[in-house]
């Protein structure tokens, strides 16, 4: 009579999930692999490369010279941000790709699946984010290249020409270059910032709204309230306005921050709803 | 043989109506905590926003004559208010005498000259290069008094608009155009009979046209009449491209050339009305029949908002600011309104129970209509309350509205946070998708704008985005007329809008309709 053998010891050894962060390649392809099947992915970068470029575009059209002139001291004119101005309106469909990645898996129960097969949740999250960051490095390039091509082929007819003193929108030359990056770096946190949100509110509609919400409200606040000095200080903590600081190029030494530290702003914001949306996703049931 | 009976229940059929579909919907959306609970935050976020534009709260300011830094309330001009209770400017040049009873006062304007501000390196702007601002005047004013914001009337020559003549500060009437000069002289003509005063001119001096005739209710028997210059300050105001309008520019002058006057006898005094909130600049000289007035300031209405006098004031505008925050919170409710049944398959239960698809879409449409209009009721009364409340409290200056304006504005944004609500609930059931659907909404009611108060694009763009957006809806707020005779930036940033506030709510209504008869027709046409 054969020893029988133990089941357990028949059975080979389960190929274990992968613990810990090495689980990450596999959750990277998992959230790629997710993103990259959904036809609205495809359809949402065409918009906002499409909708960004073409209101660039039209500010270029209706940018022209001043009653006084068309001397850059008479406008005020800064052709770098009058053909990036498409990115106040693409960032939109940024955050919204951004919410739905995250906030749509919480309103089909998909996170359940998801968490399942990848339970370390900060890995998740890091996952998520690197995929949604890659596309919107991927459509804020498109965006912005679209843009630029834009102001240089409509802003010098519109008066803001070299000739006239401009700087020629170029990315040879360096602040331009610098505006146009930094565009697409603050889409890529845009998006980041409603991943973080959109963590932390598990609803992809309430995300959008509270992203869009807080965009918008600094600026338009700070255009209407009489107190000058309040003003200038939210617009130095307002995600949108002071991260947009990286496209101006002319008149500098007036803003309230210099632009690379206003980008510092907008990712201050994101790191913060990154971190409110980490902690609620370790701390609640899915 | 067994006779089979279809099961029948022993239940009465209940009512099936629109009240029953209403009573539905008011009970999923009231049981919603979430909902609720944003509605709420909602109105406290859109309230609390418009108590940011209680005052400038650290500006500081000195008086031209030197002294002490002041801050704060110290700094605030005031302005005089004129009979229909709106902010005027009432600063001229007045060369007066006291009128008792009925009378009719002729005068022949020949020439009109003055002097545009030049920037000078080392000091404020001064009028010194020659020139005339479009809306430099001259001519008869017959006036309740000097005191300020009385009521008038005056016929007068205006630099770039021909022959006017203007009552009580708002009003405007045309007479003859052209300019004013040594071969085109122009004659004018006030005549008072009882509360009634009329202008009249004329290119000769004998055939005579009237202007306007308009009632000054309660003139007093004995009034201030004679001859005025007036010329506004010069707003050379630039829109910075994506960054807000400046205001520039500096005061100006300008001297009038009467003879011919008829109807004022007796000495005549000259003095400057309203020096206080006017440059002050003034002088008349007479030689035989002709007088020659010099003068500045401008009996008008004043502007609201940036880049003018009003620029630190708190105004309606600015209490009820936070309107958009508000507008954002709702979308986003009104929006899962309809696609939290797709979310959660409630759509097929709802439509089981309600079978006419058009009836469900319009009983949710009335609940989240109203509710989103006592929100906006509730947060525009709390803003301006408590907006004026703080504003006087802290001892800044509120800039002057009329009861019934506030009244409209109130009602106003109550209008547009309901037609907004039913828009996103359109949207929602179009397209199915919560974030699609509120990303789609914002776009389209906030965005605008945005885009536009923020200065984004220039102004004319912004003009064309609140015309036909449904942003265009936002024209219910504005408090102030736009006023052809005065010259200003009036632009969304100081609460004024292309569209009269009728026309802005059509337009944002149509948007609204077409939206609903294509969520109509999709909510018939596609499966649950």
């Amino acid at each position: 009579m054969h020893a029988v053998a133990s089941p357990a010891a028949a059975r080979p050894a389960p190929v274990l999930a992968r613990a810990g962060w090495s689980a990450l390649p596999g959750a990277l392809h998992a959230e790629w692999t997710k993103l990259r099947t959904l036809a609205s992915t495809w359809w949402l970068l065409a918009a906002a490369a499409a909708i960004t470029a073409a209101v660039s575009a039209a500010a270029a059209a209706g940018a022209g010279c001043g009653p006084l002139g068309c001397a850059p001291a008479l406008t005020g004119a800064d052709p770098a941000k009058i053909s990036l101005t498409g990115v106040d309106v693409g960032q939109v469909v940024v955050a919204l790709l951004a919410a739905l990645t995250v906030g749509g898996e919480y309103g089909n129960g998909m996170i359940r699946v998801t968490l399942a097969a990848t339970p370390r949740r900060l890995v998740m999250l890091a996952a998520k984010a690197a995929v949604v960051t890659g596309w919107a490095i991927t459509a804020g390039t498109v965006a912005v290249l679209g843009s630029v091509l834009a102001g240089r082929l409509i802003l010098p007819g519109r008066g803001l020409s070299a000739a006239n003193g401009y700087l020629l929108v170029s990315l040879g030359n360096g602040p331009v270059l610098r505006a146009a990056l930094g565009s697409v770096l603050y889409l890529a946190l845009i998006a980041l910032l409603a991943v973080g949100v959109t963590t932390a509110v598990r609803d992809s509609a309430a995300g959008i709204g509270l992203v869009l919400g807080l965009l918008y409200l600094f600026p338009i606040v700070a255009a209407v309230i009489p107190d000058h000095v309040l003003a200038r200080h939210l617009v130095q903590v307002a995600p949108m306005t002071a991260g947009l600081y990286i496209q101006v190029t002319a008149g500098l030494q007036a803003l309230p921050l210099a632009p690379w530290q206003g980008l510092g702003v907008l990712a201050l914001w994101t790191l913060g709803a990154l971190i409110a949306g980490a902690v609620v996703l370790r701390l609640r049931d899915a | 043989m067994t006779v089979m009976t279809p099961y029948r229940s022993g239940q009465r059929p209940g009512p099936d109506g629109f009240a029953q579909s209403l009573h539905a919907e008011w009970t999923k959306f009231r049981t919603v905590r979430g909902w609720v609970i944003a509605m709420i935050a909602a109105v406290v976020v859109a309230a609390g926003i418009g108590l940011l534009g209680t005052g400038a709260g650290t500006s500081t300011c000195q008086h031209a004559g030197g002294g002490p830094q002041r801050t704060g309330a110290a700094c605030m001009i005031t302005f005089a208010v004129g009979p229909g209770g709106e902010a005027v400017s009432d600063s001229f040049y007045f060369v007066r005498q006291p009128l008792t009873g009925d009378a009719t006062i002729t005068v022949r304007v020949t020439s009109l000259t003055g002097l545009l501000p030049s920037s000078s390196p080392n000091g404020p702007p001064a009028p010194t290069r020659p020139g005339l601002e479009e809306w430099a005047k001259a001519g008869i004013i017959i006036k309740q008094g000097t005191n300020q914001g009385s009521p008038y009337a005056a016929v007068m020559v205006a630099a770039g608009h021909g022959v006017r003549m203007q009552w009580n500060y708002t009003e405007d009437a045309s007479g003859l155009p052209g300019a004013v000069g040594a071969a085109s002289p122009r004659w004018l003509r006030l005549t008072r009979a009882g509360d009634v005063i009329t202008g009249y001119d004329s290119a000769d001096g004998t055939r005579w046209t009237q202007v306007a005739t308009v009632t000054l209710p309660g003139l007093p028997s004995t009034v201030q009449a004679g001859l005025f210059t007036a010329s506004p300050g010069d707003n050379q105001e630039t829109q910075n491209f994506g960054g807000g309008v400046s205001g520039g520019g500096g005061p100006t002058q300008a001297t009038a050339v009467i003879d011919r006057v008829s109807g004022l006898a007796g000495p005549l005094t000259g003095e400057y009305v309203g020096a206080a909130t006017g440059s002050g600049i003034g002088q008349y000289r007479q030689a035989g029949g002709q007088f020659t007035v010099t003068g500045s300031g401008d009996i008008a209405p004043i502007p609201a908002g940036h880049g003018g006098p009003a620029d630190s004031a708190a105004t309606l505008t600015s209490y009820l600011l936070g309107t958009f925050a508000g507008l954002i919170a709702l979308t986003v409710v009104a929006a899962m309104f309809m696609t939290a049944e797709y979310r959660r398959n409630l759509i097929r239960v709802t439509l089981a129970a309600s079978p006419r698809r058009g009836r469900t879409l319009a009983a949710k449409a009335v609940v989240i209509g109203a509710v989103a209009f006592v929100a906006g009721l509730v947060s525009a009364t709390v803003a301006v309350v408590a907006g004026t409340a703080i504003t006087h409290a802290r001892g800044y200056y509120g800039f002057p509205v009329a009861g019934p304006t506030v009244v409209r504005v109130v009602l106003g944004t109550a209008a547009l946070a309901a037609v907004s609500a039913v828009l996103a609930l359109a949207i929602g059931s179009m397209v199915r998708r919560s974030a699609t659907a509120v990303a789609i909404a914002i776009a389209a009611i906030v965005l605008p704008y945005f885009l536009a108060v923020a200065a984004v694009v220039p102004l004319g763009a912004a003009d064309w985005l609140l015309r036909i957006t449904p942003a265009a809806g936002f024209a219910l707020q504005q408090p102030y007329p736009a006023y052809p005779q005065v010259t200003a930036i009036y632009s969304a940033l100081s609460g004024y809008f292309p569209l009269a506030p009728a026309a802005g709510l059509a337009v944002l209504c149509g948007w609204t309709a077409v939206a609903l008869a294509g969520a109509a027709w999709l909510l018939r046409r596609r499966d649950a």
